[in-house]
Formats: structure tokens, C-alpha cells, sequence
């Protein structure tokens, strides 16, 4: 099983993208690129919020090309707005599991339960102003986990953090994913959280999708695009 | 229903609220021939009066705003927010105050007596200026002090530094923000003052100071000609409908200027002269506006105890039709402000004139029931509808932002329909709701507009009743109730205000 774009074409007004590549599910690929090559373009496409003009999106014996951005089996965490602050970290993670004007026991118990798992046991009923920046972090991968989609895009969810709650976010979404073997996508512009996140990395330059290469060897041998851009 | 069926079915009912009775009124209206030299003169009279207005407000508003910008001054932000109170101030409560400062008995005349002159007659074309003015001025004010925030900060170091006199300042910052926002703020006016019906009731009259709508009006209750009502509406929707157009055209502009900062900044040195001049304009634009509110409180004040019964009733007539009528315009504003054509269906509100939508209600009802009876629903109905647009400005770029803001996040999470307005949109949306509530009701208290051609003695909201009084020479109980009135209108968009800004989490 695989996630696999081929012949896959994103235009956005002038701009245009093409993608053919295979990603093993349950891979974690860091997504490199300079900036305005595409990279959250990419993103758009797979998660459904830019019809691609050409091509497939394939998952799981299925073509993703077409559906709505709720139907497909893709959980995003974006740069910002992940969460509404106007309800509790409980409520926004409840919204994962259902839209109903309240939880049901076993739901309500699933909340708490994630919440324990990433170490927010008990804040159920916090408004968002009281927590801090890694708090919501946590909250949205939370939320992202109890999603239960196999596939997570993250696109730099974690730049507005310092370093050490950066790598800590990072240590967290590998092992979570792991746990459910979820196949990760995550764009970012520092090539120390991409050497963080896994061996496998795929490069967005020069209107196309590239990989996936040896996280190791991009970087160190960088092609001309992400070179003057790194 | 899914929200997508809820639009369209509102969008439908505000078109046919809106186009049925106008088919009505041109299907009853006669040809441009039936029209009289009064009716004609009532033309001229409107348009002429709405010119003054326009011309007067934005003549005071000038350096009223240039005064506002550039002084600081204790109670600086609370005039300029007092500034936007005239627009949910009942009409006829801000005429009797006018009446107790600028009226045959008011200070001023006492005043001019005292000192041998002659007292001042309000009635006829000057007392509606004064009227117009006294609601125009505040909005034609901050429009204009608007085009003077929205200048870049830049703009002001550049004229400091290069040292530039008086005549180059004009040139460089002061000419561009009046030919930005004068046109504007004329038109405005303009266009609200040829819908002027309350003011022209109570101050107006007769061949000389008769408005369209009041003509329209005078056709119904004492002619009972419909005919000609209606013929007159027609007039009215024409040329309204054209300036309102115009309007659109030139206010709808979107602002290219554009700076780096909003930092409020005005360098030039102040000789004290002008630092006079301006604290005059502001004390003499503040009293002008504050006087006739305070005299209402001053006389209203110890009439309340003892007012009819009348009165009473008629308040609580007005209180059930301002709350149906916010519920209303609120059940079809939401859905509208949601997509294009929904807000410009709203707009409907702005070219039509209550007594034209009153005229067509008539007539349409009249073959199967008793319009009388129907008196405080249509008026509700036609009030939702005023309110329209207003809230639909309102709640129209909060939603965009909204979806602008959290519309992936939400879609993501395969949050829709429903589940979306109740998650989302309803809780994000508090402020705007609660402030359109609050105009939507602030406005039905005081409207005294189609309520006067349907109403009879038991079915009176309390600004009729309140005119009834005025026009009994009962003066007493008219302040009464116009204190009344006063704090209903202040009271319910307080109210409404403040619970969409208390339950908001940003």
C-alpha cells in the first residue's frame, strides 16, 4: 500500500505543479523546497482545497482526486487557525469524533484519554487563552490522532515554536504516528527537523515534485534550487 | 433544511417582500400625467432639501473633523463614539428636543427674547435643515475624520520635514482627504434626506415644505386617493432608487491608499489661534448635539411618574414589534451576508422607502383583510427589512474572514452544514449578531414611518403615540414619553450589543 500521485498536475492561477511519485504508507517524509516552490500547493491538492487539473491521487486502491477535503482519508495540521478559540481544548478535539451538541460518555472518554496521551490529562475544559504555544501543539495533534485518518500533513505546525519544543513536537508526532502507522508528510524550512523527522524527504523546486531522495544526501549534496535557497 | 436551502429561501422571501408590494404600486400607480403642480412643487421641495442638508452637514463636518483629528482633548474618544448615536436615536424624541433648544418656547428663543429680539420659528424648510443637520452632521463627521485616519503616517513626516507651509499642507494632505471623503459623505446625506419622512411630519408641511413621502402619506390618510399614493411612490422609488445607485457607484470604491502604519500623528506646530478655533468648532458641534438629548432627559425626567396609560401600552406594542422585527431581519440577514448575491439583495432596503413598501402592503392586503389590523405586523416586517442591509454589512465581512480564517480547518475536520453555523460561524460571529440586533431594535423602537399610514387609535406604537401627544399641544407627556422612548431605543441596543461582546472568546 501507497500513496502514489501520478502524472498529478496543481495549476493556481499562473503557477503550475506536477507530481509523480510513490510514498510508502507508513513512511514520514519531510517535504523541502524553497520558498513559493509549491510546497503548501501540494498540500492543497492532496488535502483537497485545489482540484488537480490532471492526474491521481491513489490510496489505498483508491483516487482521492474528486473528493471533499473532509472525505478524504488526510488530517492536516496547518501553520495556524488549527483550533477555534472560541471552545475548550476538549471541545475542539470532540469535533475529531463527532459534530453532535455534546459527547457521547464513550467519546467524552476518548477525549480525556488522548489528552492524557499527550501529557494534557485533565485540561479537557480549558479555554485555548490559557494554554501555552506547545500546549495547542498538542492539542491539534491530539485532535490529529483522534482523527484516526491514515494519512497526516503537516505543514510547518511548529515554526512559532523555540527550538527544544520544537524537537520535542517532533519526537511526538514520530512516535504517535508510529503507534498508528500513519504516513506523514511535513513541509519545513529547517533541514534539521527534516534530518529529525526521518531518512526520506522529497524536494519541491522548479514547478515539480522530486523523490523520494535520502534525507541525508539532499542535504548534502543539495540540487541548484534548494542549494541557494538553503 | 441545509443552510444552502435556508439562503435561497430567504433570498426569495426578501426579493418578494420587496418586489410584490412595488408590483402593486405601479399596477394602482396612474400615469406621470395625473400628477399635479403640488406634487411637482413636493419633488423640487425634496430634492432641494436634501441638497441643503447634504451641503449644510458637509459644510460643518469639514472642520469639525479636521478639528476631532488634530486636537487631543479629554472626552475625545467618547464624542466621537457619541457621534454615531444619532443613528439609533428615535427621530421624533431628537425633534422634541430640537423643539425644547431651537423651538418658539425653546432656550434659544427665551434667550433672543430676553436680549429684544425675536423668537424663532422651527416650521418650514429651516426646521428641517435643522433636523437633517442635526442627524447628518455626526455621520457626514465621521466619515470625513475616517479619510484623515486613513491617511499614512508617512504623509505627515514627509509635510513636517520638508517644512511645508499652510498652503502646501492643504495642497499635499488636506485637499486628497476631502476629495476623498466629501463626495461620499454629500451623497450619503443626500440620499437618506430624500427619504425624509418623520422629520418633514412634524416639521414640515404644508405647500411649501412637503416632501415626497409626506406626500405620499397626506394622498393616503386625508385624500384617501391610493391611486395617487401609489403614482407618488413610483415617483419616489425613481428617483430615491437613482440616487441610492449613484451612491453605490461612487462609496462602493475600494480605498487604494495605503500606508505603513495607522499611528496617529500630526506634527505641525499648533499656533494657539488654531487651537482656539478648533476647541470652538468642537464645543459649538457638541453642544449643537447634546442640548436637545439633554433637554429630553431634563423635562422627560419628572414627567415619567405620571404618564397615560396610553402611553404604556403603546410602549409595549413597540417593544413586541422591535423584538419581532430584530428576529426577523436577523433570520433573513444571517443567510444573506453569506454570499454575494444574498448582500445585494439586502441593499434592497436602502432605495426603498418605508412608505413606498407601506403603500404596496396596503394595496395588496386591502382586498383580503382589514390593513388596520395588520398595522404592527407590517410594520414589523417593513422594519426587518430597513434594518437589512445594515446588519448584512455587518455580519457579511465577519463571516468571509471567518472562512477565510478557520474555512480548512473546518473543512478538514468534514465540519458542514448545520454543524458548521452551530460549531463555527454562530460563536464567531457574536459581535457582529449582537450589533445588528441592537441596531435592527434601536431602530423598529423609534421607527414612525409606515406605522403612520396603517395605525388607528388602538394599535399605536409609542413614537405615534408620542407624535399623537406632540400634536395634542400635550407637551408634558410627550417629553414623558420620549424619555421613555429614549431609553427603550439606548436601552435595547445596549443590551444587544453587549451580549454579542460578553460571551466572545477571540
Amino acid at each position: 500500500m501507497a500513496l502514489e500521485l501520478k502524472d498529478l498536475l496543481l495549476e493556481k492561477g499562473d503557477f503550475s505543479l506536477t507530481a509523480d511519485l510513490s510514498l510508502e504508507a507508513g513512511s514520514l517524509t519531510s517535504v523541502l523546497g524553497p520558498s513559493g516552490a509549491g510546497k503548501s500547493t501540494l498540500f492543497d491538492g492532496l488535502a483537497g482545497f485545489l482540484e488537480p487539473n490532471r492526474g491521481s491521487i491513489g490510496f489505498d486502491g483508491l483516487d482521492l482526486a474528486g473528493l471533499e477535503p473532509g472525505q478524504r482519508p488526510i488530517a492536516v495540521l496547518f501553520q495556524d487557525n488549527n483550533l477555534f478559540p472560541h471552545l475548550t481544548a476538549g471541545q475542539n478535539i470532540g469535533l475529531a469524533l463527532s459534530h453532535k451538541r455534546r459527547l457521547s460518555k464513550a467519546d467524552a472518554a476518548s477525549v480525556d484519554a488522548v489528552l492524557e496521551r499527550v501529557d494534557l490529562g485533565g485540561l479537557a475544559g480549558r479555554s485555548l487563552s490559557e494554554l501555552s504555544g506547545g500546549q495547542l501543539s498538542r492539542v491539534s495533534l491530539a485532535r490529529m490522532l483522534l482523527l484516526d485518518r491514515p494519512i497526516w500533513l503537516l505543514d510547518e505546525p511548529f515554526s512559532a515554536l523555540g527550538p527544544s519544543l520544537k524537537r520535542d513536537m517532533l519526537a511526538l508526532v514520530k512516535e504517535m504516528a508510529g503507534e498508528v502507522e500513519a504516513t506523514v508528510l511535513m513541509i519545513t524550512h529547517d533541514p534539521s527537523d527534516a534530518l529529525a523527522l526521518s531518512d526520506s524527504a522529497i524536494l519541491v523546486a522548479d514547478n515539480k515534485v522530486d523523490g523520494p531522495f535520502n534525507t541525508t544526501a539532499l542535504l548534502a549534496d543539495p540540487p541548484e534550487a534548494l542549494r541557494r535557497y538553503l | 433544511m441545509a443552510p444552502r436551502a435556508l439562503a435561497i429561501t430567504s433570498a426569495g422571501l426578501v426579493t418578494a417582500l420587496v418586489a410584490i408590494p412595488l408590483v402593486a404600486v405601479f399596477d394602482r400607480a396612474g400615469g406621470i400625467a395625473t400628477l399635479n403642480a403640488a406634487d411637482w412643487a413636493a419633488l423640487r421641495f425634496t430634492v432641494w432639501q436634501a441638497f441643503l442638508s447634504a451641503l449644510l452637514s458637509c459644510a460643518f463636518a469639514i472642520p469639525a473633523a479636521r478639528a476631532l483629528h488634530r486636537q487631543r482633548f479629554w472626552g475625545r474618544e467618547t464624542l466621537i463614539t457619541i457621534l454615531g448615536a444619532p443613528f439609533i436615536l428615535p427621530v421624533i424624541v431628537a425633534i422634541l428636543g430640537l423643539l425644547a433648544v431651537f423651538g418658539r418656547e425653546g432656550m434659544l428663543s427665551q434667550a433672543l427674547m430676553f436680549i429684544g429680539l425675536p423668537r424663532i420659528h422651527i416650521y418650514g424648510l429651516h426646521g428641517i435643515l435643522l433636523a437633517h443637520v442635526f442627524f447628518n452632521l455626526p455621520l457626514a463627521i465621521r466619515l470625513i475624520l475616517q479619510g484623515w485616519q486613513d491617511v499614512p503616517a508617512e504623509r505627515f513626516r514627509l509635510v513636517a520635514q520638508l517644512g511645508l507651509g499652510p498652503a502646501a499642507m492643504f495642497r499635499v494632505v488636506e485637499w486628497p482627504v476631502l476629495k476623498k471623503t466629501v463626495p461620499g459623505a454629500f451623497l450619503v446625506v443626500f440620499v437618506v434626506c430624500l427619504s425624509s419622512f418623520a422629520v418633514a411630519l412634524t416639521l414640515g408641511g404644508g405647500p411649501k415644505a412637503t416632501t415626497v413621502e409626506l406626500a405620499i402619506y397626506q394622498a393616503f390618510r386625508f385624500d384617501f386617493d391610493i391611486g395617487k399614493a401609489a403614482t407618488l411612490a413610483v415617483l419616489q422609488l425613481g428617483f430615491v432608487g437613482i440616487a441610492a445607485a449613484v451612491l453605490m457607484r461612487l462609496v462602493g470604491a475600494p480605498k487604494t491608499d495605503v500606508g505603513l502604519g495607522r499611528e496617529q500623528v500630526f506634527l505641525r506646530r499648533m499656533t494657539p489661534m488654531r487651537k482656539l478655533l478648533d476647541l470652538l468648532v468642537i464645543v459649538v458641534v457638541a453642544s449643537f448635539l447634546l442640548l436637545p438629548i439633554l433637554s429630553i432627559v431634563a423635562a422627560g425626567v419628572f414627567e415619567l411618574p405620571s404618564l397615560p396609560s396610553s402611553v404604556f401600552q403603546s410602549a409595549k406594542h413597540s417593544l413586541i414589534v422591535a423584538l419581532a422585527s430584530t428576529a426577523l431581519c436577523l433570520l433573513f440577514a444571517l443567510p444573506l451576508a453569506t454570499f454575494k448575491l444574498g448582500q445585494t439583495i439586502s441593499l434592497f432596503g436602502f432605495a426603498l422607502s418605508p412608505l413606498v413598501l407601506g403603500t404596496g402592503l396596503f394595496l395588496l392586503i386591502q382586498p383580503y383583510a382589514n390593513p388596520f389590523e395588520l398595522a404592527l405586523v407590517v410594520t414589523c416586517v417593513t422594519n426587518a427589512l430597513m434594518a437589512l442591509p445594515f446588519a448584512v454589512r455587518a455580519i457579511g465581512p465577519a463571516f468571509a474572514q471567518i472562512n477565510a480564517d478557520y474555512g480548512r480547518t473546518a473543512d478538514m475536520l468534514n465540519l458542514t452544514g448545520w454543524a458548521r453555523w452551530r460549531w463555527l460561524y454562530l460563536p464567531r460571529l457574536r459581535r457582529p449578531i449582537g450589533f445588528s440586533a441592537g441596531l435592527a431594535a434601536a431602530l423598529s423602537m423609534g421607527d414612525l414611518g409606515v406605522i403612520v399610514l396603517f395605525a388607528d387609535p388602538d394599535r399605536a406604537t409609542l413614537p405615534l403615540q408620542m407624535y399623537r401627544l406632540m400634536s395634542a399641544y400635550q407637551m408634558e407627556a410627550a417629553s414623558g414619553a420620549a424619555l421613555l422612548l429614549l431609553m427603550l431605543s439606548l436601552g435595547l441596543f445596549w443590551i444587544f450589543d453587549q451580549g454579542g461582546r460578553r460571551g466572545f472568546r477571540a
